[in-house]
């Protein structure tokens, strides 16, 4: 009596238009963006015919190409400082009392939450004060305060998730303390170690702001690159690069969901 | 009857050998007292529970004798060993969790073989124990499977051969079978009883399952707030318990409390708060001293239920039956006496001679079926 007439007209809802829009919004700047980056002629304004002559034209530039080196050596090494350290942090967060921990535990998830631009101008007011020169290495520096962060949280996430017994049930089979953190503890938070690490490779990568602040002369970052040439008009080679970005932190972001939707997958009943 | 059992109970504290000892153990955690002052002697080869309600310190103490915890004073000892200061990965003991804490990480067969490569074994050792240990919880067709994909007996029972691959002195089980389903229960239950007897190895294991307790145990340490209330074979718990704590928690009884009105021909009188008049028959630990305030403890099985007056008078009481409930090989039976007490009573089911609600009947039992304890100064 109530079942659906497959004849009756199909009216939208107020939300589907509402979401539809939203999609519209987010993404048909991306579409245009990659939709140009095929363009044989170097202006937005008309099609000229499919080409990836700025694609070629991106490979071939010399200072876009130093840019991107800079931007990995500053994610890789921000990452891999952050991982290590953002790993114990979360794991002492998690596993001891000591006093003012609540205080240490709320200050250490700060930087989420802080400006970039605060973070970019007290952490150079600091350099500048202890009269530290900037290099690539006050870019990662800078970046590890974010980093660390980002990687500690998703780690006591999965901390959280944890069955509480199995460090004890590896000290009962006889492993040290050491020994049951590396062979059993570590093992159960790689995922969210890797999953970390990849988000916050991506928003090392994206990170604009506090590299400009903390960038010595010769360290240019992707980012600082595209933002200078931007300013004197959008090149047909910007288009192309953007597309790659945008597919490259795409596929490490989805990556990182994979790894750890299957690292909780393998987790036990706590 | 109660003599004839008391005659069959093994012989109590010959100089058998101790497996673990706690002697004078307490535990403290933020204030709070979790564990009283314990003295428990656990034996060579037995089965032996820690049976108590939810938060009595059942687990801590199990934690104490692994070493998850330290006592706040007390000693705890493994085959004469004092385990002060000694971490659980030195202590000669292994645990079942509750939860199993199988590493999710690694499949059954490394997750066997955990312990040994700690201790370093030789391939070939690995090999012949990791492979004896899962044909000894039937499970060996599961070796390359990974936890996650093993249903919870199936876990549990990997749970159990990952602790006694290790040949421990002591096996402590934290509810084990706590987690699975009754009819998963019972058949684990046996299988426990068979691994223990064919390893002879002693097992330690903490429930609040009372059925679980008396049918799997050697003996039997019944806690409650922290402290023991009694130690001893299943039929001595619930034939004799020692306090009425034990009486209500092991089984079901009929309590009543009253005090000594008087003792005469090795029967004693106690008159109940509700102005009943038993007579039973005093033990050692509660002879009868004139005003002591007893409770006195009545199995529901021991209670006979006539419609009418029975020829005895002791011990014979006027009710009205409230409630029934057929339980298949017996009935429930829930009468009101006239004082008001409800007492509960179970009887075989007879295909005749049922009795109705609102009858009118009489109760009565035996002096020698009901069981005098000294009433506990209520600690709660």
């Amino acid at each position: 009596m109530t079942l659906p007439h497959p004849l009756v007209k199909f009216r939208p809802s107020w939300q589907l238009i509402l979401t539809l829009l939203m999609f519209v919004f987010m993404y048909l700047p991306v579409l245009v963006l990659a939709f140009f980056s095929f363009n044989a002629s170097p202006f937005s304004a008309g099609w000229g015919g499919f080409s990836l002559k700025w694609y070629a034209k991106m490979i071939s530039d010399g200072r876009m190409l130093s840019a991107l080196q800079d931007s990995l050596l500053v994610a890789f090494l921000a990452v891999m400082i952050s991982a290590v350290l953002g790993t114990l942090m979360a794991v002492g967060l998690a596993r001891y009392k000591f006093p003012g921990k609540g205080l240490y535990q709320g200050m250490s998830y700060l930087p989420l939450i802080i400006p970039d631009i605060a973070i970019a101008v007290a952490t150079l007011v600091f350099l500048a004060s202890l009269a530290i020169p900037l290099s690539l290495w006050t870019v990662v520096a800078a970046h590890v305060v974010f980093c660390i962060s980002y990687i500690a949280l998703v780690i006591s996430t999965r901390l959280t998730g944890l069955n509480q017994h199995l460090e004890e049930a590896a000290l009962d089979l006889g492993a040290t303390p050491q020994q049951a953190f590396i062979k059993v503890l570590l093992p159960q938070l790689m995922p969210a170690i890797i999953s970390g690490c990849l988000l916050s490779f991506v928003l090392s990568m994206d990170d604009l702001l506090i590299s400009n602040f903390t960038a010595g002369g010769g360290t240019t970052t992707l980012p600082m690159e595209i933002f200078s040439r931007v300013r004197t008009g959008v090149k047909p080679d910007i288009n192309a690069l953007s597309v790659v970005l945008i597919l490259g932190s795409g596929i490490l972001a989805f990556a990182a969901e994979y790894i750890r939707f299957k690292g909780d997958q393998q987790q036990l009943g706590k | 009857m109660a003599q004839t059992i008391a005659k069959n109970l093994p012989t109590v504290e010959t100089d058998t050998k101790y497996d673990v000892e706690l002697h004078k153990v307490f535990k403290v955690y933020n204030g709070e007292t979790a564990v009283r002052g314990i003295d428990l002697g656990i034996r060579q080869g037995e089965f032996f529970s820690i049976l108590g309600p939810s938060g009595c310190g059942k687990t801590t103490t199990l934690r104490l004798i692994a070493g998850f915890e330290e006592p706040s004073a007390g000693e705890v000892l493994v085959r004469g060993k004092s385990m002060v200061g000694v971490p659980p990965y030195r202590r000669p003991v292994n645990t079942v969790f509750q939860s199993y804490a199988l590493f999710g990480h690694l499949t059954v067969w490394d997750n066997i073989a955990f312990g040994l490569r700690i201790k370093q074994k030789s391939k070939s050792d690995i090999q012949r124990l990791v492979g004896e240990a899962l044909h000894l919880v039937k499970m060996d067709s599961f070796a390359r499977r990974y936890p996650a994909q093993l249903s919870g007996g199936q876990q549990q029972r990997i749970a159990l051969a990952r602790a006694l691959v290790n040949q421990p002195t002591v096996v402590l089980l934290d509810e084990p079978l706590g987690a699975l389903d009754l009819k998963l229960r019972k058949e684990m239950q046996v299988e426990l009883s068979t691994l223990h007897k064919e390893l002879g190895v002693t097992f330690v294991m903490v429930t609040h399952d009372q059925e679980e307790a008396l049918s799997l145990s050697d003996r039997i340490a019944v806690m409650n707030e922290g402290r023991v209330e009694q130690i001893g074979t299943p039929s001595e718990i619930y034939d004799f318990p020692k306090t009425p704590f034990v009486a209500d928690f092991i089984g079901e009884t009929n309590l009543f409390e009253g005090y000594v009105e008087s003792v005469d021909a090795s029967l004693i009188k106690v008159t109940t708060q509700q102005g009943l008049s038993i007579l039973v028959k005093p033990t050692a630990a509660c002879n009868g001293s004139t005003s002591d305030p007893v409770v006195v403890s009545v199995r529901p099985e021991k209670i006979q239920v006539t419609l009418d007056a029975p020829g005895s008078r002791i011990n014979c009481f006027e009710g009205r039956l409230i409630h029934t409930m057929f339980l298949g090989a017996h009935v429930h039976y829930v009468v009101q006496l006239l004082s008001g007490d409800r007492v509960t009573i179970m009887q075989p089911s007879r295909v005749n001679g049922s009795v109705s609600a609102e009858d009118t009947l009489y109760i009565h039992w035996a002096a020698a079926d009901g069981l005098p304890l000294l009433a506990q100064p209520t600690s709660h």
